[in-house]
């Protein structure tokens, strides 16, 4: 019967087809999130002895060149940083201003020192938070604040990176 | 310096593979039609060709539209529509010959077929969604037109009550007579509400998810910020009352508690909607005797098979008979039951293609939800986050509605499933719907400008000439 075979292909065939076709569409998915990824790479310094011991916070951290704002209102924008200290508020001279409701006018200010730079709360009504790499911290006196440095103002997340 | 947001190259874009899963898509119901053809005439006749041909020049013009109109819109919700929307004319083309050929063993008059109309109207669905595409070109600027939205809305599902325009068609009155035609405004009226709730909620978001008092571990809002849900919640019950329909006030409801929970990220709106929809179901259950009808049916089928579970049973003998792989098509009789196109054609594919069928069809849906929410993710104002996660919700919901209602989950109430279903206003909404959604996924998905360091900025600020903004 090359009627019932035909029948029978044409079944069989189409919900693997129906399959194929859903698998093509994940597929398109996977490729669209691999690149969709910000691929920033984390520099694992190979200095360290492969030891046993767990990663500890490494001492010698870059000196932080960019501020990136990486949350909030103004995310996607980038600093350049240079000799002169940095401000942060909502205050409009500020050298980066913030549209955070939770953000004081004269917030926090990041200052350069002779190796790296020091984040300062200025007083702000909300704190400033900073994770050195050993956790968040409210910022209470002037932290050194190396590379790969995260500080949170209000909803605005800020990296130090280098 | 490393820009932030790598730009990507054009080729990241995904049209070309949005293309070839569009062919596939075109393959696909092309042998679907075919397979129907043969089944039940015999013979692969001419019709096929002229069906893909169709579908091919319609989705053509959608994607290149989308490659016009909205380049990196996400490259799979398209795919995935086009696919339902062909396997939906298919099963209804395969129901139309169905009916026909039963007419014909009574020696009644053959009814009109409905799959040339159900082409009509996904030819104006798809003029609508690249109409869309090109007319908005920013989606926030939909949140100009909130409360027009509102209104149109809100008229719309009022416009079947009205006597003269309106029309009861099986107990449920919610169709209006435009000229020979039918229409269901509330189709409509979903997606201009959805417009406006994105639009409200994002003005007054701060207020409802921060004022708010702690009772036993639960943030509950203040009482004067309940105004908006028992809106939705009373719109919800009049609808019901007034229309006898179960399936658009469940809808609303439902979409407007998950966009509430999805703009305020509190449990507790969720605890509320819920609660709110158990006591009114609970109260509906009492009061309405269609209510109490469609619950006593979900009980106990078998024991109403012959008057109100009639279709309800049948259906379920339709999957049955179906099993794993299905008849073939063409080779079951989903003709016997009753409404197979519209609300039961998830149980005519059940019966075709079998369990493996009906979940390739779920994944399609699963896959244009998560694709809808990934561009909520991805989008970077709140508007159009909420836009595309309520109206992704919205498509999730309706399909679990009424999936769950033909498969025994839940009581069955009517609405369409998006796409497959026989029916003009869902046909074209739900085209409308996804030109939404892309509009918010290419938003979220464009790469962004490249980041203009401060001094250039200040520079170019310098030399500008003074400018009115307009925001």
């Amino acid at each position: 019967m090359g009627s019932a075979l035909v029948v029978a292909v044409l079944k069989y065939g189409l919900l693997a087809l129906l399959w194929v076709f859903v698998l093509l569409a994940f597929r398109t998915i996977r490729a669209d999130f691999s690149g969709k990824s910000p691929a920033v790479p984390t520099p694992v310094a190979s200095t360290a002895t492969k030891s046993v011991k767990q990663p500890k916070p490494q001492r010698r951290k870059g000196v932080p060149r960019r501020l990136v704002v990486t949350e909030g209102s103004l995310q996607g924008t980038t600093l350049t940083l240079g000799d002169a200290p940095v401000t942060l508020g909502r205050a409009h001279d500020s050298t980066l201003v913030l549209t955070d409701d939770y953000a004081s006018n004269k917030h926090a200010r990041l200052v350069p020192t002779a190796d790296g730079w020091t984040l300062e709360d200025l007083g702000s009504t909300n704190g400033t938070y900073c994770d050195t790499g050993r956790g968040s911290a409210k910022v209470t006196r002037p932290t050194a604040v190396p590379a790969g440095s995260v500080i949170r103002i209000g909803k605005t997340v800020l990296e130090l990176r280098s | 310096m490393t820009a932030l947001s790598l730009p990507r190259t054009p080729g990241r874009t995904g049209r070309t593979a949005e293309l070839a899963l569009l062919v596939l898509a075109v393959v696909l119901a092309a042998l679907g039609y075919t397979a129907v053809q043969i089944s039940v005439t015999g013979s692969p006749s001419g019709g096929t060709f002229s069906y893909a041909l169709g579908l091919g020049v319609l989705y053509g013009a959608a994607h290149l539209a989308v490659r016009r109109f909205a380049p990196y819109a996400d490259p799979v919700i398209l795919p995935c529509v086009g696919l339902l929307n062909g396997l939906g004319l298919v099963m209804i083309r395969r129901l139309d010959l169905a009916s026909a050929e039963s007419a014909r063993q009574q020696g009644k008059v053959i009814p009109r077929a409905d799959a040339p109309l159900q082409m009509v109207w996904t030819v104006i669905g798809v003029v609508a969604f690249i109409a869309l595409l090109a007319v908005v070109r920013d989606h926030t600027r939909l949140t100009r037109y909130a409360y027009t939205c509102a209104a149109a809305g809100l008229l719309l599902l009022m416009l079947p009550a009205v006597p003269g325009v309106g029309a009861t068609i099986n107990g449920a009155r919610l169709w209006i007579r435009v000229g020979p035609m039918t229409v269901q405004p509330s189709e409509v009226a979903k997606v201009l509400l959805m417009v406006f709730f994105a639009a409200f909620l994002v003005a007054k978001r701060d207020v409802l998810s921060l004022a708010s008092r702690r009772v036993v571990g639960l943030d509950l809002p203040r009482a004067r910020d309940l105004g908006p849900v028992l809106a939705a919640w009373a719109f919800s019950i009049l609808v019901l009352v007034r229309e006898n329909d179960l399936g658009s006030s469940l809808l609303f409801f439902g979409i407007f508690v998950g966009m509430l929970y999805i703009a305020t990220e509190r449990t507790s709106w969720l605890l509320i909607g819920l609660a709110m929809f158990l006591g009114s179901s609970f109260a509906a259950y009492h009061v309405f005797a269609h209510v109490q009808a469609r619950v006593d049916t979900w009980l106990n089928p078998f024991a109403y098979s012959s008057g109100n579970g009639y279709q309800l049973v049948q259906g379920f003998f339709g999957m049955g008979t179906g099993g794993i792989f299905g008849t073939g098509l063409g080779e079951g009789s989903p003709g016997t039951v009753p409404y197979a196109k519209t609300d039961f054609i998830v149980a005519a594919i059940g019966e075709e293609l079998g369990l493996v069928g009906v979940m390739a069809v779920l994944m399609l849906f699963l896959i244009v939800v998560a694709r809808g929410l990934r561009a909520a993710v991805g989008c970077r104002d709140s508007f159009g986050k909420l836009l595309a996660g309520g109206l992704a919700f919205s498509l999730a919901l309706q399909v679990f509605v009424i999936v769950g209602g033909v498969t025994g989950l839940i009581p069955l109430t009517g609405v369409t499933l998006p796409f497959l279903s026989y029916g003009g206003s869902s046909v074209v909404t739900n085209y409308v719907l996804v030109a939404l959604l892309l509009r918010v996924s290419d938003a979220g998905r464009r790469p962004a400008p490249a980041p203009v360091s401060p001094a250039a900025a200040r520079a170019q600020l310098a030399d500008a000439p003074t400018t009115v903004v307009r925001r």
